[in-house]
C-alpha cells in the first residue's frame, strides 16, 4: 500500500490542512415552521389553580392584551436542536481553530473545566438580591478575585461590576468625571487618548461627555511624547492608553506619559485589554496610573462566547475608591457583605454585580497557575509572537512597520503594503483566503494608519507547530497572490458561504436586520406592512 | 523557539519595558491547585457555602428571573463552536450570524417590531442607550423617567445620561401603582426628548394607558420608551401596539440561569426607519445575497456608524457585551412557538394571581397594595404584620424559603412592603406552602 504519511508531509513538514468548513445551507428558522410542531411543554396549571382564579388573561384591561399571537415558527425539538447544533458547526470557535488571528481578542485556551464549575448549581441558579448569609461562597470568589487583582496590577481597589472591557473603560472615564467633579474643577473636558489604543478608549470618553485628544506615533512608531506634552493642559481631565498598544509595541516613556497628564490635573487610565504579555512583568501601578482595567474574557481566559458573556474589572487608587459603582464586596474577617453605602460611587453600571460566572471562571484560571504560572503565561505568550513575527516575515511581502528589529510584546500589527502594491491583493483577501484553511485572520481596527493591516496575537495557547501552520497558511496564501490572483481575491472556496454581495447592508431601502423586514422589503410578502 | 529569534531568555523581549516599571518580585497571589482535581476541590469547596434557588423555595424577582431553562437552551450555549467563537468574519463564523439574525428575527416577532440589535450588557444599558439615542434623533437634552423603575437601573440612567442629558423623574399613581397621567402631561414640553417607562413595571403592574401616554409623548415631538418583559409577551401587548417608538428590555427570562445576575443581556428594538437606525451603538446584522446562488449570507448593517469604524465619531460605543445569551434566547424562542409563550404568559398570569389571593386571606398582610393589573410580580403589605420584611424573610429562610424583595430601601412609601415573583416554575403546592409559612411567620 502507498505510504499515506510519506503524502501528508515532505521532508518532516506537514502539507497544508485540506479543510472545508461545513456547510448546512442551513434554512433560516422560519423556514423549518410546521403549523402544530412544538419544541418544549410548558408545564400545566393545576387545576384547582384554574377554579380559583379563572381566566386571568380575560380579566386584564382590553388594551394590555395581546390581539395576534407572535409570528414565531412551530419547530419540534429535535429540529431546533438539529438547526443550531448545525449552525454552530458553521461558526470556527478557538476550541478548534490556531486561533492566532484575531488579534487584540487573546483568544487563548479557556479550560473546560471552568466551564464546569460556572454551571453547577451553586453558582448558576443563585439569585443575586439572596439574603448575603446564603451567598458567602460566591462573594468569597468575587472578594478573593479582586485581592489577586490587586495584586497584578497594584491598585488599592477593583470592582468587577462592569459587564466588558467597554463598558470598564466608560466607568472609569465616568469616575474621572466624579473626581474632578468633587473638586470642583469643572472645566476638564479633554481626555487624550492614543490612534493605536483601542477604539473604544476615544469612543467611551466621549459618551462620557469628553471631548477626545489623539495622539499619533512617532517615527519610530512609539506614543509621541512630544505630541503629548503639546496637548495636555488645564482641559486635561485625564488620559486613556491601551499599553502595549494594538501593534504589540511597550510605551517605554510610558511613566513620562502619566507624569505629564498628572503635571497637567489629569488621570491616568491604563487600558489592559492586552495585558496578556506583561502580567507579573510590570504592572499599571508601576507606570504610575490612577486607574486600570482588565478584560477578563481576554488575559482571564473566559471564553468570548461569541461576543460575551463577558467581564471588565477596574481598578483604582485610594484616592478615587469612594467613587466605585456600587455596591462593592466588604469583609470583616469572618463573613462577607454587599456594601451599598458609598455616597460618594458613581452609581450602577451595571445590573447586580456584574457578571459573577465570568467571575467565577477567571478566578479558577488564576487559582489553577499561581503567580509563578501567570507569569510564565506572559513569557510565552511574548515568546510566541517573536517566533510567530520570525516566521511571518520571512514571507516576501509582508511587514512589520515602527520599532525595526525590537522585539514585540504580544502581538505585531503587520502590513501587505508591499504584497498588494505587486499584486493587487488586499489584505482582507488575504483574510478570506486564509479562512479557507481553517484559521482566523483579522484585519484592525480603523483607521488604518498601517495600510493593508493584520493583527496576529498567538497567546501562551499554541505550540510551535501550531504557529508554523499559521505561518505556513500565511506563506501559501502570500505565493498564490502572486501565482494565481483570483483565487484569493474570489476567496472564500472552503468555507460556509461564499462573498457577500455588501451594498444591501448599507442600503436602506434594502437592509433586512430581522426576517420580517426580509419577508417586507425584498420578498414583499402579502400583507408585510412597513 | 528562543534560539530561532536569536534570544538568550524571555526578558530580552522586554527591551521595551524600563528597568524602574519592571516588577521585582513575584505577585503575591494564593499558592495555586496545579492539578485539574485539586482545583476543581478547591472552587467546589468555596461554592458549597451558597445556598441556591434549587435548594430553596425562591420567591425573589426584581429583574432577576426564575424561570425553567430547556435543557436545548443550556446544549447550544454549550457547545464549543459558540461558546469559544468570538469576532469572526461572516464566512468563517456563519453560524454565530445566522444565530444572531434568528434571534433579532424571533424577537421582531415577538416585539412586532422590524430592528433588533445584537444584545447589549443588560436592560440597564438597552434604557440608558435608548434614552440617548431618543436624545440624539430629537435633538433635545431631557428625559422623563417613570419612578416605579427599578432604583438600581435609575441610577445607572442617571449615570450614563450625567454628561449632556437631564434626568426628570415622574411619580407613580401610589393606588394602582400604574402611570400617572396627569403628572406626566405636566412634566413633559417642548423640551422632552422621550417618555419612558417600564410595562410590566417594576412592582409587576401592568400598565394599561401605554397609548395615551405615547400620544402625550409624540403631542409634544418627544419619543415613547417601553422597557418590557419578553415572557409577558405571549399574552401582554407588545409595547409597539400602544405606540412605543423604542422597545427595551432584558431576555435573561428567555433561557437564561440566574447565575448570580449574570444571565443578563439587553434588547432594543425600533421600526425600520434610518433615523432610528442609524442612531444604534450596537451592531445590526443584516442578510444579503453572496456570490453562489440561493446562499443566504449576513453582515454588518451600517457599520459606519459604529465605534468600530468611527472610534469617538461613532454612536456611543460597540464592544464585547452578552451575544452568547442572544443566541440562547433565540433558542428559546423556538422551542416555544407561538403557544408556548402564550401558554407560559397565561400559566404566569393564574399562578401569580392565585398566590396573591392565597396571602391575602392571611391576617395581617395585604395583597395586592397596588390596585392595577399584574404580570408575574406583585406587592404584599405586612404593615398589619407588626414585623418588618427582613425578619419576615429570615423566619421564612429557615423554612427553606426565599421571600420576596424588600421594597423598603428604594421605596419609603412602601414600607413593610415586598415584592413577590411567581413564575411558571411555581407548583400549587409550592404557593400553599409559601401561604402556610407566612401564616406561621405572620402570626
Amino acid at each position: 500500500m502507498k505510504d499515506i504519511t510519506a503524502i501528508r508531509s515532505a521532508q518532516g513538514t506537514p502539507r497544508l490542512r485540506r479543510f472545508h468548513q461545513a456547510q448546512w445551507d442551513e434554512p433560516i428558522v422560519f423556514e423549518l415552521s410546521q403549523p402544530g410542531e412544538r419544541g418544549i411543554l410548558v408545564p400545566e396549571v393545576e387545576e384547582e389553580i384554574v377554579r380559583e382564579v379563572g381566566d386571568v388573561v380575560a380579566s386584564l384591561p382590553e388594551t394590555t392584551r395581546r390581539k395576534r399571537a407572535p409570528a414565531l415558527p412551530e419547530i419540534s425539538q429535535n429540529r431546533v436542536l438539529r438547526h443550531y447544533v448545525r449552525l454552530s458547526q458553521e461558526t470556527l470557535g478557538a476550541d478548534f481553530n490556531i486561533d492566532v488571528g484575531q488579534g487584540t481578542c487573546t483568544m487563548k485556551y479557556s479550560p473546560k473545566v471552568n466551564d464546569q464549575l460556572a454551571r453547577a448549581p451553586e453558582m448558576a441558579e443563585l439569585h443575586p438580591l439572596q439574603d448575603e448569609d446564603t451567598v458567602q461562597g460566591i462573594l468569597e470568589i468575587m472578594y478573593r478575585f479582586e485581592q489577586i487583582l490587586k495584586a497584578i496590577s497594584g491598585m488599592d481597589a477593583i470592582s468587577l461590576q462592569p459587564g466588558a472591557g467597554s463598558q470598564a473603560i466608560y466607568t472609569n472615564a465616568s469616575i474621572m468625571r466624579a473626581h474632578h467633579a468633587a473638586r470642583g474643577d469643572h472645566g476638564r473636558k479633554e481626555i487624550i487618548t492614543t490612534i493605536f489604543s483601542h477604539p473604544s478608549d476615544a469612543a467611551c470618553a466621549k459618551t462620557a461627555g469628553y471631548d477626545v485628544v489623539t495622539i499619533y506615533p512617532d517615527a519610530d512608531g512609539y506614543p509621541d511624547l512630544k505630541a503629548l506634552r503639546a496637548a495636555v493642559s488645564e482641559r486635561t481631565a485625564g488620559m486613556i492608553i491601551t499599553n502595549p498598544e494594538d501593534t504589540g509595541i511597550f510605551n517605554p516613556r510610558i511613566r513620562e506619559f502619566a507624569d505629564l497628564v498628572h503635571e497637567a490635573g489629569g488621570l491616568c487610565a491604563y487600558d489592559q485589554a492586552n495585558a496578556n504579555g506583561i502580567v507579573g512583568i510590570t504592572s499599571a501601578r508601576k507606570a504610575g496610573f490612577d486607574l486600570c482595567h482588565f478584560n477578563l474574557h481576554k488575559t482571564f481566559s473566559t471564553p468570548h462566547g461569541c461576543g460575551g458573556p463577558a467581564a471588565g474589572a477596574i481598578g483604582v487608587t485610594k484616592e478615587l475608591e469612594r467613587f466605585l459603582p456600587v455596591p462593592v464586596v466588604a469583609f470583616d474577617g469572618r463573613r462577607y457583605r454587599l456594601d451599598y453605602d458609598r455616597p460618594r460611587s458613581i452609581g450602577k453600571v451595571r445590573a447586580f454585580y456584574g457578571v459573577a460566572p465570568v467571575v467565577l471562571k477567571a478566578y479558577a484560571w488564576v487559582m489553577s497557575l499561581g503567580a509563578e504560572g501567570l507569569e510564565e503565561v506572559a513569557r510565552v505568550a511574548v515568546l510566541n509572537n517573536n517566533y510567530l513575527m520570525k516566521k511571518v516575515l520571512e514571507i516576501p511581502g509582508v511587514r512589520a512597520p515602527y520599532a525595526s528589529g525590537r522585539p514585540r510584546i504580544e502581538q505585531v500589527r503587520y502590513s501587505w503594503d508591499d504584497l498588494k502594491r505587486e499584486t493587487g491583493v488586499h489584505s482582507e483577501d488575504i483574510g478570506l483566503r486564509a479562512a479557507d484553511f481553517g484559521v482566523h485572520y483579522w484585519t484592525s481596527h480603523h483607521p488604518w494608519i498601517v495600510p493593508e493591516p493584520c493583527t496576529l496575537e498567538p497567546t501562551e495557547s499554541y505550540s510551535r507547530a501550531d504557529l508554523d501552520e499559521y505561518a505556513a497558511i500565511l506563506r501559501h496564501v502570500a505565493e498564490e497572490a502572486r501565482t494565481n490572483p483570483e483565487a484569493v481575491k474570489t476567496a472564500p472556496h472552503n468555507s460556509t458561504i461564499h462573498r457577500l454581495e455588501h451594498s444591501p447592508l448599507d442600503n436602506p431601502t434594502e437592509w433586512a436586520i430581522t426576517w420580517r423586514a426580509y419577508r417586507r422589503k425584498v420578498r414583499r410578502d402579502a400583507g408585510e406592512s412597513a | 523557539m528562543l534560539r530561532e529569534i536569536g534570544a538568550r531568555s524571555t526578558s530580552d523581549l522586554y527591551a521595551d519595558v524600563p528597568e524602574d516599571l519592571r516588577m521585582k518580585e513575584r505577585m503575591a497571589l494564593p499558592e495555586p491547585h496545579l492539578s485539574e482535581a485539586a482545583l476543581r476541590r478547591h472552587v467546589e469547596g468555596i461554592l458549597a457555602k451558597n445556598e441556591t434557588c434549587k435548594e430553596y423555595l425562591s420567591f425573589l424577582g426584581a429583574g432577576c428571573y426564575q424561570h425553567h431553562v430547556p435543557a436545548v437552551c443550556d446544549e447550544i450555549n454549550g457547545r464549543g463552536e459558540f461558546l469559544t467563537a468570538y469576532a469572526g468574519e461572516p464566512y468563517d463564523d456563519h453560524g454565530r450570524f445566522q444565530a444572531l439574525f434568528e434571534y433579532a428575527s424571533l424577537m421582531g416577532e415577538l416585539l412586532e417590531m422590524d430592528v433588533v440589535n445584537v444584545p447589549t450588557y443588560d436592560s440597564f444599558q438597552a434604557a440608558a442607550t435608548a434614552l440617548r439615542m431618543a436624545c440624539r434623533i430629537t435633538n433635545r437634552k431631557e428625559v422623563l423617567v417613570s419612578r416605579s423603575i427599578s432604583p438600581e437601573k435609575l441610577s445607572k440612567i442617571v449615570d450614563y445620561c450625567r454628561p449632556e442629558i437631564a434626568v426628570r423623574v415622574v411619580d407613580y399613581d401610589r393606588e394602582t401603582g400604574q402611570l400617572d397621567i396627569d403628572a406626566i402631561r405636566q412634566r413633559v414640553s417642548a423640551e422632552t426628548a422621550a417618555v419612558y417607562f417600564e410595562n410590566p413595571s417594576y412592582f409587576g403592574v401592568v400598565e394599561a394607558r401605554g397609548e395615551e401616554v405615547s400620544e402625550v409623548a409624540h403631542d409634544h415631538g418627544a419619543i415613547s420608551v417601553v422597557s418590557v418583559d419578553p415572557i409577558s409577551l405571549g399574552v401582554l401587548a407588545p409595547p409597539a401596539d400602544y405606540g412605543a417608538d423604542i422597545v427595551v428590555g432584558d431576555i435573561q427570562a428567555l433561557g437564561m440561569h440566574i447565575q448570580y445576575g449574570g444571565g443578563h443581556a439587553g434588547f432594543i428594538a425600533t421600526r425600520d426607519d434610518p433615523t432610528y437606525v442609524m442612531q444604534y451603538p450596537s451592531r445590526l446584522f443584516g442578510i444579503a445575497p453572496t456570490a453562489v446562488d440561493g446562499e443566504y449570507g449576513f453582515g454588518d448593517v451600517a457599520y459606519e456608524r459604529t465605534s468600530f469604524a468611527l472610534r469617538e465619531g461613532g454612536k456611543e460605543w460597540v464592544g464585547t457585551a452578552a451575544a452568547l445569551w442572544g443566541i440562547t434566547a433565540g433558542v428559546y424562542l423556538a422551542l416555544m412557538g407561538p403557544q408556548g409563550m402564550r401558554e407560559i404568559g397565561e400559566g404566569i398570569l393564574q399562578r401569580s394571581h392565585y398566590a396573591a389571593k392565597r396571602l391575602s386571606e392571611i391576617p395581617g398582610v395585604r395583597v395586592p397594595i397596588l390596585r392595577g393589573p399584574f404580570f408575574k410580580e406583585f406587592v404584599v403589605g405586612f404593615e398589619g404584620a407588626g414585623n418588618t420584611v427582613a425578619r419576615i424573610n429570615r423566619s421564612l429562610r429557615k423554612r427553606k424559603i426565599f421571600g420576596g424583595v424588600d421594597l423598603s430601601k428604594g421605596f419609603p412609601e412602601l414600607r413593610r412592603c415586598a415584592l413577590y415573583c411567581v413564575t411558571e416554575v411555581h407548583t400549587k403546592e409550592d404557593l400553599d406552602r409559601l401561604g402556610a409559612s407566612l401564616e406561621e411567620v405572620v402570626a
